[in-house]
């Protein structure tokens, strides 16, 4: 769907560059608008719906706000509309639609399904719940990205951060269960997902195998291997062996008391409190100290580091190692913050999702977590509208999270450039 | 600092790419490396930046023995090196590139870009470059990035500079201006190795030269020796530097191109209205500085590019919009200018790249079978009528030389019937030896009567064989001019200055150069 047209700047000296018109965002956001307005008129849902805004605790009391649902969803499309029609304006003027309007776009069309799905429910639709189990659903998606972006850099493709993060947490599940601490668990599982990067460093960097391939093969080695040991060793031994204390949550002071966002980003664990420190310090340690510069360098043009006498493999090693401690954290969400015991691939699929943030945030720390973030959301709309009950058959609703995946990777990353050296290994001639 | 090499030798398997190699060079003097492309002589300047680690012999700088376990240790001891290949990370700033490797600091491992910006504007001053320090190097020329990639080399305080065929990307006037750079340099005490093969710039620059070749020092030669005494030496035996041949004979055939324009994956023209017709019997040298469009021209002409616009008529026949099979079939040979890459399948042997593009019918060909006699009495054939030297038509192409490699390929070309021949860059990497016979060849297809387009970075090819000159500049012509054309203006036009009031640019070429 390109076609060219010419810019008749005339002939200077400089090369002229013809924009292509391109109609996926039009179309993108077309098809969604075109299923929302198909959803309200297949199944129109009457009564209204109660949005609880506060917790008792907070400051102000916001009272709960009940909107008659078909309108409020009604309204909320025609703002889609409105989008489309300036998405088509800009497309036609060849200028790029503005992020903000696809924002608009979504929020629109998100508070609307809402207002649509909790309509009739006795149930108020609690927007803490909803955005406060969104960060804690994101907490291993944003260490698994930051992980990933780390390696990415670097030029080393991290396929197994779904294998880093099962292995911490089925490590931090022993240890924080033999040791009673939650935090000897997550130094554990900092150093098995240390131990699965060291593995990925080895084939992928000394060894030069396919990156790809080795991810692969490390995420079914450590599904197998906790598998295993969690039917064999912890099944017969929960008691002593899998059963952690959790780490209490940690509200601020008055800053927990803000309506909305109190509770939602200042009553959390210190590993919540952490992955924030997290996010801001792998930005700036790539891209304002000397070890950023030099991941960044390999990442790029490891020959070219290699000519100013930068060790190639040692910098995509430690990267490696660190990309991969910092997976260990999100690994150690599962079995020392949220629930006090390993499952059988719990998992389930984060670490990929945390690989399409990596893309979707553009081997951007700050843009990776937001992506993170976004498809926590996503995963914990499916939880709540299933608690507040929806019409929406539950199995539709679990794929939620992987279809808003795909759409944003597919859909609306844009032109965006890997490091140009990401997933070939490094050898001198 | 003094640089002395003793005895290097560098082996890879069973070819010794460095055969016992002395070299000297002096503080404050210019030494000239020259030698067919692969003498070995990028070999040894890698030995002496550490890249390598050579089997035998000693580099020492200032009567001391060194040791380099790599390129970190050869900056340590003062030696810089200007790529062939710039080693510049495209995505990061000047200063960012400057300062990689040898990061100042401020706590806590925290860059300092000022001190780095500082260090830019500095040597920028000392040279008179304009070079922005917080331009990123991807959008640079490729003439100011290889000045980063001086300063780069300057920013350690190297005293041995090692320019590895600096002057392949740049127009003839940011060679002037390159080797006004080395001067200085020089003249500031730097001891210079400069390795080329271009002859006309070792005469300009330099104040001692070796010749080197097969890997083996074959002697000195003085900066006042002639082009003929400086090539004889290189190759080893009297070349002809000219390319013989009489005036051309125009024929009816005709390749038309008007207003051809091929635009990239980002909406950039990377062609931009290009118009010009070769009559048959007739060389158009399209001329011009790396990377101005000339490998799309050529890629439109035969179908490998996507989004082409205009016409392209080969005896009437309209070509664009037909695929690469039905234009092969219309009698267009093409030389692509990537041979490895896209000319020839190197784990193949020999008989089997040679009949690549004959493998949908008779005679290489009957019921879906491959008639290997047929194929391999062509092949021997042709390695016989093409002077390719190896050691059978088995033979695996990529263990060819380059100059065999080429005559591979355009052995292929030229066994078709042909309408159009379309040589990019069709001795770049070539020995001295092969380019006169690739050279001789391209002539005796033009007084077939065909028209032939060939693509050549280098002046001195395109002046030889040319009966007419396009010079494109970022993607558009700047101008057809005669062979004749003095290399002044042709330099001016490489560099996008169009000839207005230039000898040769008569009437009849005005509709052309539209």
């Amino acid at each position: 769907m390109t076609a060219t047209t010419v810019d008749t700047a005339g002939h200077g000296a400089a090369p002229r560059t013809v924009a292509p018109v391109t109609w996926k965002a039009v179309i993108g956001l077309g098809v969604v608008l075109a299923l929302y307005a198909l959803l309200l008129l297949l199944a129109p849902h009457e009564g209204s719906a109660r949005f609880a805004l506060s917790t008792s605790t907070d400051f102000v009391v916001l009272s709960t706000i009940v909107v008659p649902a078909m309108a409020t969803a009604w309204v909320c499309g025609v703002v889609g509309l409105v989008v489309v029609g300036l998405a088509v304006l800009r497309t036609r003027a060849r200028r790029p639609v503005p992020v903000w309007a696809v924002a608009l776009f979504a929020a629109a069309l998100l508070v609307g399904f809402l207002a649509w799905a909790a309509a009739g429910s006795p149930r108020d639709l609690s927007v803490v719940g909803l955005l406060g189990g969104a960060v804690g659903l994101a907490v291993p998606l944003v260490y698994g990205a930051l992980g990933g972006v780390i390696g990415e850099r670097a030029g080393v493709v991290n396929i197994a951060i779904e294998g880093q993060l099962l292995a911490g947490a089925f490590v931090a599940a022993i240890v924080g269960s033999l040791t009673n601490s939650p935090w000897a668990g997550l130094v554990a599982a900092v150093l098995a997902s240390a131990l699965v990067a060291l593995v990925l460093g080895l084939f992928t960097i000394t060894y030069r195998v396919n990156q790809v391939i080795v991810g692969v093969v490390l995420n079914v080695l450590v599904i197998g291997l906790t598998s295993f040991f969690y039917s064999e060793l912890l099944v017969p031994n929960a008691e002593t062996l899998n059963t952690t204390v959790r780490f209490e949550r940690l509200p601020i002071p008055l800053l927990e008391r803000i309506p909305i966002i109190g509770p939602v980003l200042f009553n959390q664990t210190i590993v919540v409190y952490l992955m924030f420190v997290a996010v801001a310090a792998v930005w700036f340690a790539l891209f304002r100290t000397r070890w950023g510069l030099r991941v960044r360098a390999v990442g790029e043009h490891p020959k070219a580091a290699d000519t100013v006498g930068i060790d190639v493999l040692r910098a995509r090693y430690r990267a490696v190692l660190i990309g991969g401690a910092v997976v260990g954290f999100g690994g150690a969400f599962y079995t020392v913050v949220s629930i006090n015991q390993f499952g059988r691939e719990m998992t389930a699929g984060a670490g990929f999702i945390a690989l399409a943030a990596v893309i979707f945030g553009k081997w951007d720390p700050l843009r990776a977590a937001l992506a993170g973030l976004l498809f926590g959301f996503a995963t914990n709309l499916q939880n709540v509208l299933s608690v507040v009950g929806s019409p929406v058959p539950s199995q539709f609703m679990l794929m939620l999270p992987y279809l808003v995946t795909l759409f944003a990777v597919a859909g609306l990353v844009g032109k965006s450039r890997a490091p140009a050296a990401s997933g070939t290994a490094y050898t001198k001639e | 600092m003094r640089l002395e090499l003793r005895g290097i030798t560098k082996r890879f398997g069973a070819l010794v790419a460095n055969d016992h190699i002395d070299l000297v060079v002096e503080p404050g003097e210019i030494h000239c490396l020259l030698g067919e492309n692969g003498a070995g002589k990028s070999t040894l300047m890698n030995v002496l930046y550490g890249l390598y680690q050579a089997d035998e012999g000693q580099i020492l700088l200032d009567d001391e023995v060194q040791r380099f376990d790599g390129p970190g240790d050869a900056m340590t001891a003062g030696i810089g090196m200007v790529h062939q290949h710039f080693m510049l990370v495209p995505v990061f700033s000047v200063a960012e590139n400057v300062m990689l490797g040898h990061e100042s600091t401020r706590t806590a491992g925290v860059l300092d870009l000022d001190s780095a910006r500082a260090k830019v504007e500095e040597i920028s001053a000392r040279f008179g470059f304009q070079v922005d320090p917080d331009a990123l190097v991807e959008d640079l020329p490729v003439g100011v990035q290889q000045r980063v990639e001086i300063i780069k080399a300057l920013s350690r305080d190297a005293d041995v500079l090692v320019f590895d065929e600096p002057t392949a990307v740049l127009t003839p006037q940011e060679t002037d201006e390159l080797m006004g750079i080395m001067r200085q340099l020089r003249d500031e005490g730097a001891a210079i190795v400069f390795i080329t093969h271009k002859l006309r710039e070792v005469r300009a620059v330099a104040d001692r030269i070796t010749v080197v070749r097969h890997g083996k020092v074959v002697g000195e030669a003085s900066p006042t020796a002639t082009d003929a005494e400086l090539a004889s030496l290189m190759v080893g035996r009297a070349v002809e530097l000219t390319v013989r041949k009489e005036a051309p004979r125009a024929t009816e055939n005709e390749l038309a191109v008007s207003d051809l324009r091929v635009t990239g994956p980002d909406g950039q023209v990377l062609v931009d209205d290009v118009s010009f017709t070769v009559r048959g019997g007739e060389v158009l040298v399209v001329a011009g500085v790396q990377g101005n469009g000339q490998t799309e021209l050529t890629e439109a002409l035969v179908g490998l590019q996507d989004t082409v616009t205009g016409s392209v008529r080969l005896d009437g026949q309209e070509l664009v919009g037909r695929s690469v099979r039905r234009i092969l079939d219309a009698g267009v040979g093409f030389v692509p200018e990537d041979r490895t890459e896209d000319g020839l399948v190197g784990e193949f042997t020999i008989a089997e790249n040679l009949v690549l593009d004959r493998t949908d019918g008779p005679p290489f060909v009957r019921r879906g079978a491959l008639q290997l006699a047929v194929r391999d009495e062509f092949a021997r054939e042709k390695v016989a009528e093409f002077d390719v030297r190896t050691q059978g038509i088995e033979t695996r192409v990529g263990r060819l030389s380059g100059g065999n490699q080429q005559k591979v390929v355009l052995a292929r070309e030229l066994s078709r019937e042909l309408r159009l021949l379309v040589a990019a860059q069709p001795t770049r990497g070539v020995d001295v030896g092969s380019i006169e016979f690739i050279h001789k060849r391209i002539v005796e297809t033009r007084d077939t009567g065909i028209p032939v387009v060939v693509v050549s970075t280098e002046l001195d090819e395109a002046v030889a064989l040319a009966d007419r000159i396009m010079v494109m500049y970022r993607g558009r012509v700047v101008g057809i001019v005669p062979a004749d054309t003095p290399r002044d203006v042709l330099g001016l036009m490489m560099a996008g200055i169009a000839p207005e009031d230039a000898p040769g640019t008569g009437p009849e070429n005005e509709g052309d150069a539209a």
